[in-house]
């Protein structure tokens, strides 16, 4: 059998899950990575994306969007500000999180305008990924 | 001396508040239990967070640069006060102690020769502060509407404290309002949250060697706004289940001395009653002598 970790995915309001994973892939703000067991220490802001979980009992995924991955030898924690089932993902939800997205692409400062103009294309890409 | 008529509708009157006030606890009691859920529920994110934000402030807190959220702007001139109170009254000294220790520092900081802004969150704080510190009053968050507070209420307040952070309208802000110790304790607390304070870590945290995806410093900039909305978030809950503390226990006595009320109108009452007996009796039997 392959080895586990323990993984904990934590938003704000509530614990979303916290269950033995072999397998954990985390969209990374400088690209995708899938932390296993025995990973090297590592801290990654997250871009919105799909939060994949493989475990003994079959692979879960959740819609994530800001926060971070906390990857240590006592597993994977993720802390995200918003984490919600790919299942359970509305267009109502996407719609919101753009809407939000682009309002802060408008009053953003020079230096940012960037960083919130490519949140905005990584929710496009996630809602167009989920197809809501 | 009142009649017997008045006493037996005060007595009645008595008794229609006290349910009102025993009402008023059992639904505080329930909301309480729902406010201490919401808290208990966000504290392993909070928790994680300030340890993670904790370790990389301790790394990259010593440069020169290091985000003005986590070093301050160099200066302490102008300082923000974030006065966080309920929506609602009735819920004993809970708005007016936060509302207290507020204006203290408001004071004690005039005193200094420091400017002071205001920013009050609930309507109840909003009343007291303006009328006694008018001219630092600059903007009230209203949350009448908001039935559960919600991380969203957290992160537009923290929005418009970082917008007037970054426009240079404060150098230091303060979050006031009442930590939870059980339902008759709730203790106004002042906390720091811009520059970022941290409890020093000792534990695995700061032992680790992390890789950081991307820099550390472009980590931290991204979470120090976000640790902002986490601790207002916290204190938002934590205010939460005071203010229904603080409602139930406030209720609670209410209920009681209503009860210690009725039973001293009903004393009267009975009094007053004999009273009247007697003195009939003493009619009837006089009378009756007479004849």
């Amino acid at each position: 059998m392959a080895q586990t970790m323990q993984f904990d995915l934590v938003s704000p309001e509530r614990a979303l899950a916290s269950m033995q994973a072999s397998a954990v892939q985390i969209p990374g703000a400088d690209g995708d990575m899938t932390a296993m067991p025995d990973h090297a220490p590592t801290i990654t802001t997250l871009r919105p994306g799909v939060l994949t979980v493989e475990g003994p009992d079959g692979s879960q995924s959740y819609a994530v969007t800001g926060g971070f991955a906390d990857i240590n030898a006592q597993g994977t924690s993720v802390l995200a500000e918003k984490a919600i089932p790919t299942a359970d993902v509305t267009a109502a939800d996407m719609d919101a999180l753009i809407t939000t997205a682009k309002e802060a692409v408008e009053t953003a400062s020079a230096d940012l305008k960037d960083v919130a103009a490519k949140n905005v294309a990584d929710l496009e890409a996630l809602r167009s990924l989920l197809n809501v | 001396m009142p009649s017997l008529k008045d006493l037996k509708n005060r007595i009645q009157s008595v008794k229609n508040t006290r349910k009102i006030t025993k009402a008023m606890q059992m639904v505080a009691a329930a909301k309480l239990r729902r406010a201490q859920d919401a808290a208990e529920a966000s504290r392993p994110y909070t928790e994680r967070f300030n340890a993670v934000l904790g370790g990389l402030a301790a790394s990259v807190g010593g440069s020169d640069t290091a985000p003005k959220l986590l070093s301050g702007t160099g200066s302490d001139q102008t300082h923000l006060l974030v006065v966080m109170t309920a929506e609602r009254g009735l819920c004993g000294g809970f708005n007016s102690n936060i509302a207290k220790l507020a204006r203290a520092k408001a004071l004690e900081l005039k005193a200094a020769g420091k400017t002071v802004k205001v920013l009050t969150v609930g309507k109840k704080g909003r009343d007291s502060i303006k009328r006694e510190l008018g001219d630092a009053f600059i903007g009230h968050v209203d949350l009448t509407e908001v039935k559960r507070v919600g991380y969203d209420n957290a992160q537009d307040i923290a929005r418009d404290i970082l917008a007037r952070f970054d426009g240079g309208e404060f150098d230091v802000a303060t979050i006031f309002f009442a930590k939870f110790v059980n339902v008759v304790s709730q203790i106004p607390t002042a906390q720091q949250i811009i520059p970022a304070t941290f409890e020093a870590e000792e534990d695995a945290g700061a032992s680790t060697l992390y890789d950081y995806e991307p820099s550390e410093e472009a980590i931290l900039a991204d979470l120090l706004p976000r640790g902002v909305a986490t601790q207002i978030f916290a204190a938002l809950l934590e205010n939460g289940a005071s203010e229904q503390g603080a409602r139930m226990s406030a209720m609670d006595n209410a209920t009681r001395n209503a009860g210690e009320m009725i039973d001293k109108l009903t004393i009267e009452f009975n009094r007053s009653r004999q009273a009247v007996i007697t003195s009939e009796l003493i009619e009837i039997i006089s009378g009756a002598e007479a004849l």
